[in-house]
């Protein structure tokens, strides 16, 4: 039986960078198999190729036997081939239904198209068990059932193989549990499923074969059943590496900070913050954990004096800051907090600049970088030049323009210049995203230095393992709130995973658990 | 990720001249269009522009506007800003020049009145600068809104200004009273000739200088100062400036006086280096050339310098090439500049990603 789709020795190059190199990989029809590699490995450029939104330099594609050429993604659609992509491309003020047909509209005038495509959706739905009310609007939906629609879009249009692009990243444990039951009720429909990630566990709990990309090469090929978390990581990365932190147990100190009562609106006037209090003391590791977008960023933002907070007051070296007086993130450097934001290309770095002026950002104020009137290059270019070599930063080139580095020395860049500047605390927001194996072990191994050299250390993650492998005490935040705190040696995936979704109190009933339950 | 690098020289001066080689191809299409001999029509634009010591000195007379107001746009575009009203400030800031040197020139010597007229055209160029800035970092009105209406405020202000107070009585045109000649800024044949220097007489006047000075204000307030350094970051990522703490408002605010003030310095030129009186639509335009002098510039002091040049060299080889040939019009000089805008400007790209395409492609067999 030919497989259900087969690449063939597949190469690309984007100028000097090789991003595939002779790819080969063959799926059998009605099975899922995952594609695993670092970030940067080439695993998004080859689901690309086969999208049709790039073309390989060399190679082709067969699918079920046949050889097609796929120059774009209708070349994909025709060949049965579909794709949910990471960031979502829905329309968020569409009904589901509008989304779905986007595109495939049948004709100038809507009416007969929705008609007909309301019967099919509902054939698809039932078919798939793919439950969801095509009426509502695509923004009022919980992520879990954004992503549906996504599926249903590829399947209305006939899809037979589906590819899924790293579809774990916005969901809650227990809504990833659900995709992975339908992904398992696609595949014994007969759909072929390729699944995008760079989690082990899920590719352990969900495939039947796995491949791993390194460095643009396909590296491995294995049966799930057949190999192991640790094989995979050490083929992804080509060494041995640990999945745990190694630290001792943290001796709490003094408070160094406490919030009370923070709350914050948007521009909307939504409340993004509610109520939320928390001490850290010096000395420790607090953990935020939450899906992303439940408020997390907010908390940084606001401790960090980059937006003024609404309500609620901060109590931090001996000042105490609220609405009335606030401090902005200039002023709350001065009193020695640090911060490593979450997105470090939309905060944390210039990214049109040398590496040794995006080092200085924040601290460009600061005397040791200034001269009378002029900024003193030299010592910024030494100093730049020292952190690279501590922080083992490739390549060790203070002029080569940030955007040029990989993700994980860009975060050393900017964990170095936040570290060396000696903060009471360090406010890390997804310290380790787009960083890979081996760059994430020191960054791990930096924050724990500095927790036993008696810093406060608050630190926000999407990362469950990251959070339970780092944290002394862990924080979950849940639209907005605090909805629960946890020493880290009773923390477990699945209870902190409840507590993300906020189901872990009966009373807190709410539309929230849909994407859930549903 | 590693990227292959292309030499700066492609990037600095192959694309650039690339850009204007083909504009000038297709202005030939166009004189070939009227019947003209484009070969022969290049000829006269070139000697009119570079071809004797006049020619060169109007040159540079033009390109000394051009270069005040390319860094004027540079400025702000280096903190995000799009500054349209170059026009306007340059306007208001030959207000601040005339009324310095209608008010002090049969007192005070030309050392004390060029000084306060520096000083004249930036304060007044930069307050014409200050309200749409102030109303873009502290009311959120859109920059390019504000400065194009405030280009239009200034016109009519001038024209009332002139014409109901500071126009000479019983002059038919609406002008003021012509400066003694204290307040007149030298010109830079005067100032060479004693020195055995000749460079043939033309408007070209010591504000050049000054526009040279100011090009290397610019470069090390923007590359070598902390205030500099805040105005890039803000420029290209607004978001990492909060975060850095850089209060955004201010630095908006204090882009668009910098800009204004050197906008402001075409006054400079104008009115005490040419003209000698204040009078009305003196800025003839070069507000909006400045854009895309800064545009072709790339942003920085010495690319500013040589676009500014190179129009500065259409606006006199073209004056020269509508006196040569009477069948090529003002009109089709303007159409020449406007390709070379087109091109350098607005197609910037066509080009680039494929000519950077073969560098890479070489770089990496």
């Amino acid at each position: 039986m030919p497989y259900a789709i087969e690449l063939r020795d597949i190469s690309k190059r984007f100028g000097a960078v090789q991003a595939n190199k002779d790819i080969c990989l063959q799926v059998p029809a009605g099975t899922i198999h995952g594609i695993i590699g670092e970030n940067g490995a080439g695993k998004s450029t080859l689901m690309s190729i086969i999208y049709g939104f790039y073309e390989a330099d060399t190679g082709h594609i067969e699918v079920d036997g046949k050889r097609v050429e796929i120059r774009n993604s209708q070349d994909a659609i025709t060949a049965g081939i579909g794709m949910v992509h990471q960031h979502f491309m829905l329309v968020d003020t569409f009904s589901v239904l509008e989304n779905v047909i986007l595109g495939a509209e049948g004709g100038a005038l809507l009416k007969g198209g929705v008609a007909a495509a309301r019967v099919e959706l509902q054939r698809l739905a039932n078919e798939y068990s793919l439950d969801i009310d095509v009426d509502a609007i695509v923004e009022e939906l919980p992520v879990g059932l954004q992503q549906r629609v996504e599926i249903l879009k590829a399947l209305y249009r006939g899809a037979r193989i589906l590819i899924l692009d790293e579809p774990t990243g916005v969901l809650t444990p227990q809504e990833a549990d659900h995709l992975f039951r339908i992904l398992k009720a696609l595949k014994d429909q007969g759909v072929t499923i390729l699944l995008i990630t760079h989690k082990l566990r899920e590719i352990m709990a969900s495939t039947d074969n796995v491949s791993v990309m390194r460095q643009g090469e396909m590296v491995a090929h294995r049966e799930t059943a057949h190999t192991s978390k640790e094989e995979l990581a050490e083929l992804m990365v080509g060494k041995k590496v640990r999945l745990t932190v190694d630290k001792d147990d943290a001796k709490p100190q003094d408070v160094l900070l406490s919030a009370q009562n923070l709350s914050q609106f948007d521009s909307q006037g939504v409340k993004r913050l509610k109520n939320v209090s928390l001490t850290l003391r010096a000395g420790e590791i607090l953990g935020i954990a939450g899906v992303s977008g439940n408020g997390q960023s907010e908390l940084l933002n606001v401790l960090s004096g980059i937006t003024p907070m609404d309500e609620g007051e901060i109590h931090f070296a001996g000042q105490v800051i609220n609405a009335k007086s606030p401090r902005d993130a200039a002023q709350m450097r001065d009193l020695k907090m640090a911060h490593v934001p979450e997105d470090r290309h939309k905060m944390g770095l210039v990214t049109g600049f040398e590496a040794y002026e995006a080092a200085v950002l924040g601290y460009h104020n600061s005397l040791a970088y200034n001269g009378k009137i002029l900024m003193n290059r030299k010592a910024m270019l030494d100093e730049c030049n020292e952190r690279m070599a501590a922080w083992d930063v490739r390549p060790p080139n203070p002029h080569l323009k940030t955007a040029n580095f990989s993700g994980g020395n860009q975060q050393k860049i900017v964990i170095a210049r936040e570290v060396e500047q000696n903060p009471e605390v360090l406010l890390i927001g997804q310290p380790t995203r787009g960083v890979d194996i081996g760059a994430i072990e020191n960054i791990h191994e930096q924050i724990v230095k500095l927790r036993d050299a008696g810093k406060g250390i608050l630190l926000v993650s999407v990362e469950l393992d990251e959070i339970m492998a780092l944290s002394d005490r862990i924080v979950v935040m849940f639209d907005g709130a605090v909805v629960g705190e946890l020493d880290a040696k009773d923390a477990d995936e699945r209870t902190l995973g409840l507590m993300m979704a906020n189901a872990h109190n009966k009373e807190q009933e709410g539309e929230e658990q849909e994407g859930v339950s549903a | 990720m590693s990227q292959a690098k292309v030499p700066a020289w492609v990037n600095l001066a192959l694309i650039p001249f690339l850009n204007v080689f083909l504009a000038f191809l297709v202005s030939g299409l166009v004189i070939l269009a009227i019947g003209e001999n484009p070969l022969e029509a290049a000829g006269y634009l070139i000697y009119g522009a570079f071809g004797y010591d006049e020619g060169i000195g109007y040159t540079l007379y033009y390109a000394t506007n051009l270069i005040f107001t390319g860094l004027a746009v540079s400025v702000a575009f280096k903190g995000g800003l799009f500054n349209i009203g170059g026009e306007g400030q340059a306007y208001i800031g030959g207000l601040g020049v005339g009324l310095i040197c209608l008010s002090l020139d049969n007192t005070m010597p030309l050392y004390v009145i060029a000084p306060l007229a520096i000083l004249g055209a930036a304060a007044f160029g930069a307050a014409w600068g200050y309200i749409p800035g102030y109303l873009q970092a502290r009311r959120g009105s859109h920059i390019v809104i504000t400065t194009i209406m405030f280009n239009f405020i200034a016109s009519s202000l001038m024209v009332y200004l002139i014409v109901n107070w500071l126009k000479e009585d019983g002059r038919m045109a609406p002008n003021s009273r012509t400066f003694e000649e204290n307040a007149w800024l030298p010109y830079l044949h005067e100032v060479l000739s004693p020195l055995g220097i000749d460079i043939g007489s033309s408007p070209l006047n010591l504000a050049f200088i000054w526009a040279l000075l100011c090009c290397v204000f610019v470069w090390g307030l923007i590359w070598h100062t902390r205030w500099g350094y805040q105005l890039r970051t803000l420029g290209t990522n607004p978001t990492a400036a909060r975060y850095a703490g850089i209060d955004t408002a201010k630095v908006t605010i204090w882009a668009m006086l910098i800009s204004g003030g050197l906008a402001g310095f075409v006054g400079l030129n104008e009115i005490m280096g040419v003209n000698h009186s204040l009078l009305l639509n003196f800025t003839a335009g070069y507000g909006f050339a400045g854009i895309a002098v800064a545009l072709m510039g790339r942003n920085h002091p010495i690319g500013i310098i040589l676009a500014a040049i190179l129009f500065g060299a259409l606006y006199q080889g073209g004056a020269e090439l509508a006196f040569e040939i009477p069948s090529i019009t003002p009109e089709i000089v303007v159409v020449i500049q406007g390709l070379v805008i087109l091109f350098s400007g607005a197609l910037e790209h066509m080009l680039k990603d494929r000519i950077e395409g073969f560098f890479i492609r070489k770089a990496v067999a």
